[in-house]
């Protein structure tokens, strides 16, 4: 079964259409990459798949169910987000433990410390951030928590949008094995919008290339080794991400 | 002492209730630095204080007449004076305060989470629902606030609590203006999205996520206020529409002592002392909450 | 034309914090020749400050002291804030990081580049209009007659910070101070704007200081590396010698970046307490 299916997907902002034509499947368990440049509405498709751009036509199915224009409770065990900024996904008058709480009180589940707890350890927090506010954790920590929010419902799915562009790269590091070995561990599909391509060669195993609202190519992340991609906005993209330095030879 | 402390301000706390304590801790070391704040408090808790305690601090019954001792001038024996039924002054201020006080916290009680849930409809959805409700709102605002009130006295009928929910009506959109205003900047925000995507509902996401996060504002701006809450309700006693005679209101005291204001000053003059320090008070305490109240703020510490 | 553009010696900043002043930049000295100088450092690194410090831009509450600042023979230390405002930017010229929130939104761009002309030089209208012109086509756009009459709100972020190199150029600086040029852009608008300010500094023979928090870019663009780490350099090597770093900070933070072939099932994560308390 497919964990993400897209097709014919159009997506508009009131009048003006950002999105024409996506084609897409990510396969349950693989880690998927959507790449291009600001305004090629890569983010657009990821929020149209969580539910937050309503206004699309076409098919959008998740584990094999598809998903109506709004946002609805079952598909929210099912599918989680993790969003770009750290710094505005959290509640500034909330702690972490109210924040890890929220999502198993909206579904009634119970033994909530504990769960908490489990989680909080799951993402590498110690126990003595459990009742911080944001504004005493940094731009990791933060992530982290957002992170394990996300995973409070136990999805299957995680869209990741950008999940470390606004952090240190040392912190985007230890988020990015943080994401690597909770997939690994749980057996996680991602689905990720980044414009970093090495981030994509570290993390995914395929990645679709959209510029101006169309996905121009779909390639498998080792083509990111050699630059053997077949469509030139794709090529200009690689060489302007500075191509790979170790490897001299090109074919 | 100092463990009490360490333990309010421990940067990892171990529960729910330490957590918050700690940032009320924080919030109120804030307010204790500045002090004008301090003053503000002061003077709200002297009215408080006086309007619970009036019977054992007043030293005369607020409405006991004596005619022989008519418009006497402030001496050891009336402080502030009597007026011209022959009423100690100092007595019906202090009774006054309950008044005061009632008026203020009824008006607060209505109209700060009235206003506060229509803006934060008004500007969580958005679309119809908002300029229907702002329609409203800007009727409400566009007519003098005074005279909207004068209007509702006089359909209602004179008295303090007809007052009182006169004052609440026209009250109300300023904050609901300032509630939507609040909600417009984070309406988008990602911390939003993200409960929608859990599966939250849109009340829980306005009474959970919303409205905390308006109210900080909402309690500055209701404090800064209720000095032109009083000052309303002082005029419309003044004006004979509030509170009736004999009750002691600040506003009414006032109007009964401009036939004297120029022989017998302290008349008009006391209540109207009592109500600018009051005034005051609220000010004080408003923008010294407007500093606290920043989340930010905790962090410096 | 003998001895170094910039001279700095024992740079400090400090701003206040409940628990008293603290060194956001600790006794800083490097000098610069008319060559490209990178910064690079984390966020809290102190690298900001220390471009910003140069011009003496820092506010208060901070404070900035330096044993030597020594710009072209001027001490800049002496100068009076008078003084200091004919400098910047007729000689020594900063880039900020997001042209938005530099650009004056009610002003056409070429108004705005022609008063950081007139404010440092006395020139006929014409020669103005000329030198407008002649500057957006040496950042490469393609019509500037055009883009002379239009708002900050109409062009795109990478013309915009163009436009903000063209302004900060006008004036032939000899120092230009390039403040995390490109970090609000796009990759492939990234490297045109760099290629650009390149290309620029080479020509006219300028000095150039690149901060910015992406190692590897700034090994492309610049001579000369110091890595900054909680207000301190601690590593200052030539560009091409990065990759034989020597500082395990440096070396921690090249490892952490993934590369376009990544073999690596982990990324290795810096272990902070290896150089420092915290």
């Amino acid at each position: 079964m497919s964990a993400i299916v897209l097709k014919n997907l159009d997506i508009s902002y009131g009048a003006t259409k950002v999105v024409w034509d996506v084609n897409l499947e990510v396969a349950e368990g693989e880690s998927f990459a959507l790449v291009g440049e600001s305004g090629s509405g890569k983010s657009t498709v990821l929020k149209a798949i969580a539910g937050l751009a309503p206004d699309w036509t076409g098919e959008i199915s998740v584990l094999g169910q598809k998903r109506g224009h709004g946002v609805d409770r079952a598909f929210a065990t099912r599918c989680q987000m993790v969003f770009q900024d750290p710094y505005g996904s959290l509640h500034p008058r909330k702690t972490v433990d109210t924040v890890l709480s929220e999502p198993l009180q909206v579904h009634g589940l119970g033994n909530r410390g504990a769960r908490v707890k489990d989680m909080l350890a799951a993402v590498g927090l110690d126990q003595r951030f459990r009742f911080r506010f944001p504004h005493q954790l940094s731009g990791g920590q933060r992530q982290r928590v957002a992170i394990a929010r996300a995973l409070m419902l136990d999805p299957r799915v995680m869209l990741l949008d950008e999940p470390t562009s606004a952090l240190d790269v040392s912190v985007q590091a230890e988020i990015l094995n943080l994401l690597k070995r909770l997939r690994r561990e749980q057996g996680l599909t991602y689905l990720m919008v980044t414009h970093n391509l090495p981030i994509v060669s570290f993390m995914c195993d395929r990645m679709a290339v959209m510029n101006k609202g169309r996905i121009v190519e779909i390639a498998p992340a080792t083509a990111l080794h050699d630059g053997r991609f077949n469509d030139p906005y794709t090529q200009s993209l690689y060489a302007a991400s500075g191509g790979n330095p170790d490897r001299k030879v090109t074919t | 002492m100092s463990t009490t402390k360490d333990w309010l301000l421990d940067d990892s706390p171990a529960s729910r209730l330490q957590a918050n304590l700690g940032s009320s801790y924080r919030m109120l070391r804030t307010l204790m630095r500045n002090p004008l704040t301090v003053i503000g408090a002061l003077i709200l808790l002297v009215l408080i204080l006086a309007a619970a305690f009036a019977p054992w601090i007043a030293p005369y019954s607020p409405l006991g007449q004596d005619l022989g001792a008519r418009l006497l001038p402030p001496s050891a024996q009336h402080w502030m004076g009597t007026d011209e039924l022959g009423r100690d002054i100092f007595s019906r201020v202090i009774y006054g305060a309950r008044i005061t006080l009632m008026i203020v916290a009824l008006v607060a009680v209505i109209s700060a989470p009235l206003g506060l849930l229509i803006g934060a409809i008004s500007g969580y959805f958005g679309g119809w629902t908002d300029k229907a409700l702002m329609g409203v709102t800007d009727v409400f605002l566009s007519m003098p606030k005074l005279i909207l009130a004068l209007a509702f006295v006089a359909a209602l009928g004179p008295g303090i609590e007809n007052a009182i929910i006169a004052i609440a009506i026209t009250s109300w959109p300023a904050y609901a203006r300032i509630a939507r205003a609040e909600t417009l900047t984070f309406r988008n925000s990602e911390f939003i999205s993200a409960v929608r995507l859990l599966g939250g509902s849109h009340f829980r996401i306005i009474t959970r996520h919303v409205l905390p996060l308006c109210t900080s504002s909402m309690i500055v701006r209701v404090t800064l206020d209720m000095a032109g809450i009083i000052l309303t309700a002082a005029g419309l006693g003044f004006l004979g529409l509030g509170a009736q005679p004999p009750l002691p209101e600040w506003g009414a005291m006032i109007s009964r002592g401009r036939t004297f204001i120029l022989d017998q000053w302290w008349v008009a003059t006391m209540p109207g002392f009592a109500i600018i320090l009051v005034s005051l008070g609220f000010c004080f305490l408003g923008d010294g909450l407007r500093d606290a109240l920043d989340p930010k703020q905790g962090g410096k510490e | 034309m003998t001895g170094p553009l910039l001279e700095i010696e024992n740079l400090r900043v400090s701003f206040p914090t409940p628990k008293g002043r603290v060194d956001v930049v600790k006794g800083l000295s490097f000098t610069l020749g008319r060559e490209r100088l990178g910064i690079v450092g984390e966020s809290g690194s102190g690298k900001s400050m220390t471009g910003r410090a140069i011009l003496r831009l820092i506010r208060r509450p901070g404070r900035q002291s330096a044993d030597k600042m020594i710009f072209d023979g001027i001490d800049l230390n002496s100068l009076s804030e008078k003084q200091m405002r004919t400098l910047r930017g007729a000689r020594i010229s900063m880039i900020m990081q997001d042209p938005k929130f530099s650009l004056n939104p009610v002003m056409t761009i070429g108004a705005q580049i022609a008063e950081a002309l007139k404010t440092h030089e006395r020139l006929a209208r014409r020669d103005v209009k000329a030198r407008v012109l002649e500057m957006l086509h040496a950042v490469r756009i393609n019509d500037p007659e055009r883009v002379v009459g239009l708002y900050p709100h109409e062009v795109s972020g990478g013309m915009g910070q163009r436009i903000m190199i063209a302004m900060m150029l006008i004036p032939r600086p000899d120092l230009l101070i390039a403040d995390e040029p490109t970090s609000a852009l796009d990759v492939s608008v990234q490297a045109q704007v760099l290629d650009l300010i390149d290309e620029l500094v080479r020509e006219k023979g300028m000095g150039l200081i690149l901060i910015s928090h992406d190692l590897n870019l700034v090994a492309r663009y610049c001579d000369r590396i110091l890595v900054m780490h909680a207000g301190e350099v601690v590593e200052s090597c030539a560009a091409a010698d990065l990759h034989k770093a020597s500082h395990p900070y440096t070396r921690g933070l090249l490892a952490s970046v993934p590369k376009m072939e990544e073999t690596r099932d982990e990324l290795p994560v810096l272990d902070r307490s290896a150089w420092s308390g915290t």
